[in-house]
């Protein structure tokens, strides 16, 4: 047997010891199965999500690419294929999700020191502290680079002062990777500097905001003179902009995927909702305008797939790709709501109460909060700016 | 399926580029139109493209082709489609090589597949009825009168019609005018008696033909395939036309969009580029990304060709159908960016907009195949 298929019965092995029940495709219908983000404040409905978690984190595996001295699984390119595959079979759920792991651990190993490294990324892979991040500002969105929240050298550490907007989880999360002005005289992108703040830390608090879809995923997060000890800066001191575009590749990356991944795999996709309530007409939508729609999108989301599927066989190169996967990822996104909600008429646009199913309910809040997809992470007018400057290299205006 | 081309396929390309870049420009399309030609293609340049082995990719090598797969072909046909350029490759080393590899005899083949490897002759299918494709209604018929069939009815918009010596057409040899199951396929040589081919000048300047067949006789070794064999097997050959068309389209996308995205750079208004303004920067923005969606169906039809995909009849419809889209938008764009001069028979760009419309029109226009593709889809 080659080393790949020892590894596949090996993961298979373990799997089944180690992969609860209620993790598992298959699990009861009443079983609690909450996301897990982990960090210090989660709490668990279902005690084996814990157990799945600290299993799957003491392997590694919930970063299998990154070197053991990291925590992380230590594995090649064909093993995690394998893993995957191995997890996909038994439709193991992921074990943590984590803004840690989709953003900011690319940038530690790229950019962090030695010291870094070693505290931090274990705890990621873990998911004993859970990150949120600290980018946009009330005066700083679009032009983030203008941002104002100050951190002074005081010598032994930072003082910090300020407000961040649109922290994701902020007041779930255990600790914050944010962008501060260090060089307050420097031209606007080169005064800026990337630090790690623990959130325990006095002066630091957070509010929640009410979306149009009646839920808080994001809060104001607030600085009032906290101290941030010096070896907490990532990278040079006044180069954090370009660790800033980094991080917001891996950020824009998996926006795109989001979206397309929960169209594709959905049930409760538009082209059964059309048929549940226009009507069948020997196979067909029984609309024939709003069937004409339903192709255009559904056709456009085969070809988005395709695409996806063509980088990545590609070997997944540039920058300004991400852009376009943002962009068309989360437009695209958005017109399928809009066409579910539409499909679904009255019922699509119910709020609460008992008239209405949980699904139901779940498709209005859905739909509002894709309004935020095409404006977090750099808006639509953003990532065609960024197509147009480095793919087409137009001039600037 | 890999979504990217090999090496082999990739040399092929590049030699492709070279030899349209250096051979045929849009200026060697003009030259044929300005001067009427009556083929409107080159005679030098197919020999030189035959030399390539271009003419062979789609034919066994028993029967002197290279039996390179569809991908290579179709990327052959995109450089093309940068240029413009006209050539019997799609009528002849697409249509009438696929046509006749998958359902000829073994001396169909041993006549006739070895002649269009060496460009000797020429192919054509003879398919349309009316103003829109539409393989399902065919009223031409051909009745069996002792050892031969003999032929009435007409056949329009025939792509390389006007040139081609073996016309392959389908014809209803049972059933009703909308029965498909009714339907055969024939070789017709070209100079057969009371066959009638009449030109037509369409706004790309390429080569069709409305066809006449009244009473045509053609002998019963000329039926291509079996007699009643019906759609199904026909549209083998149209899927895999339909491929190879939607790789040319893409590549006159490329061409279009780069050529206009040039000009953003360099056109001064107002004493800076217009490809400073915000308004055409997003603009061209969208169009990157549909062209990068369609290069990815086009990619993705082309391989799943090659890998006998049995989605193949959805990807075909979903390349030809979102290329036709994004062809649509890219010339209509390319025409509008250029302002005034987009809008002269002087500058190049409104040979990319006719060629554009009229390709779109060839074995089904965007919603064609947005209602088959729903259709195998059960939308």
């Amino acid at each position: 047997m080659s080393d790949l298929e020892n590894f596949r019965v090996e993961v298979k092995d373990w799997l089944d010891k180690n992969c609860p029940a209620t993790m598992r495709a298959g699990a009861p219908a009443d079983t609690p199965i909450d996301e897990v983000w982990g960090g210090r404040k989660a709490v668990y409905k279902n005690p084996d999500s814990k157990l799945w978690l600290d299993r799957m984190g003491e392997k590694g595996w919930t970063m299998p690419t990154v070197p053991k001295e990291y925590g992380g699984g230590g594995l090649n390119k064909e093993e995690v294929k394998i893993l995957n595959e191995e997890m996909f079979a038994i439709g193991a759920r992921a074990p943590l999700l984590s803004f840690g792991i989709w953003m900011l651990a690319p940038v530690l190993l790229e950019y962090g020191n030695e010291a870094q490294k070693r505290e931090h990324l274990p705890k990621i892979i873990k998911g004993e502290i859970r990150w949120c991040q600290g980018y946009s500002e009330p005066g700083s969105g679009s032009d983030l680079a203008s941002l104002a929240t100050k951190a002074e050298d005081m010598g032994e550490h930072f003082l910090v002062n300020g407000q961040k907007v649109w922290t994701s989880y902020a007041d779930k999360a255990d600790w914050i990777f944010a962008l501060v002005r260090t060089g307050p005289k420097e031209p606007k992108h080169s005064g800026i500097s990337f630090l790690l703040i623990d959130m325990e830390n006095p002066g630091v608090s957070t509010k929640p905001i009410t979306l149009i879809s009646g839920k808080s995923p994001f809060c104001e997060t607030f600085f009032d003179n906290v101290e941030v000890p010096k070896e907490n800066l990532v990278g040079e001191l006044n180069a954090g902009w370009t660790i800033a575009k980094k991080l917001l590749q891996h950020e824009r990356k998996f926006i795109s995927n989001f979206g397309l991944a929960a169209g594709m795999g959905s049930k409760k996709d538009v082209v059964s909702l059309a048929k549940k309530h226009f009507g069948e007409d020997e196979g067909k939508i029984s609309n024939p305008i709003f069937r004409s729609k339903v192709i255009d999108h559904k056709m456009k989301e085969h070809a988005f797939g395709l695409t996806l599927q063509r980088a990545a066989d590609e070997g997944g190169k540039a920058s300004a790709v991400a852009s376009m996967f943002k962009y068309y990822g989360t437009e695209h996104n958005k017109r399928r709501h809009e066409l579910m909600v539409a499909a679904s008429g009255v019922n699509g646009l119910a709020w609460d109460g008992n008239e209405f199913d949980d699904s139901e309910k779940n498709l209005t809040r859905a739909w509002l909060r894709t309004k935020g997809n095409s404006i977090e992470g750099g808006t639509s007018e953003v990532q065609l700016n960024v197509i147009s400057k480095r793919v087409l290299e137009l001039p600037s205006g | 399926m890999k979504l990217i081309l090999n090496e082999e396929q990739n040399y092929l390309k590049e030699t492709a580029l070279s030899f349209v870049s250096e051979k045929t420009p849009v200026s060697h399309l003009r030259g044929l139109r300005d001067s009427d030609d009556q083929l409107c293609w080159d005679k030098g340049i197919w020999t030189e493209m035959v030399k390539l082995g271009w003419s062979g990719i789609l034919i066994p090598e028993e029967y002197g082709g290279s039996n390179f797969g569809l991908t290579g072909m179709s990327v052959i046909l995109q450089e093309c489609g940068k240029t413009l350029t006209p050539s019997p490759l799609f009528a002849s080393g697409v249509l009438g090589a696929t046509a006749l590899t998958k359902f000829g005899s073994e001396e169909q083949k041993q006549k006739y597949l070895s002649k269009i490897a060496s460009g000797e002759l020429t192919t054509a299918l003879a398919i349309d009825e009316n103003s829109h494709h539409n393989p399902n209604i065919c009223e031409l018929k051909a009745i069996k009168d002792g050892s031969n069939y003999v032929l009435n009815g007409k056949k329009i918009f025939v792509v390389d019609g006007a040139s081609a010596d073996i016309i392959i057409v389908v014809a209803r040899t049972s059933g009703e005018d909308d029965d498909v199951g009714g339907l055969s396929m024939f070789l017709v040589e070209s100079d057969s008696s009371n066959l009638k081919k009449v030109k037509l000048d369409m706004a790309d300047s390429r080569n069709y033909a409305n066809i006449t067949f009244d009473n045509v006789s053609v002998d019963e070794t000329m039926i291509l395939g079996e007699i009643d064999m019906g759609l199904e097997p026909i549209n083998e050959i149209l899927d895999v036309g339909r491929i190879a068309l939607s790789a040319e389209m893409l590549g006159s996308c490329e061409k279009a969009f780069e050529i206009t995205i040039e000009y953003l750079k360099e056109r001064k208004q107002f004493g800076v580029p217009i490809g400073s303004f915000q308004a055409l920067q997003h603009r061209a923005a969208e169009m990157f990304c549909e062209i990068e969606l369609t290069k990815s169906a086009v990619m993705a039809a082309m391989q799943g060709a090659e890998e006998n995909s049995n989605d193949l009849q959805r990807l075909s419809s979903l390349a030809k159908s979102i290329v036709g889209e994004t062809s649509y938008l890219v010339s209509n764009e390319a025409v509008q960016m250029h302002g005034g001069i987009g809008v002269t028979d002087e500058y190049d760009i409104g040979f990319y907009l006719k060629r554009a419309r009229v390709a779109e029109t060839i074995l089904g226009n965007s919603t064609f195949h947005q209602e088959r593709y729903a259709n195998l889809t059960g939308f």
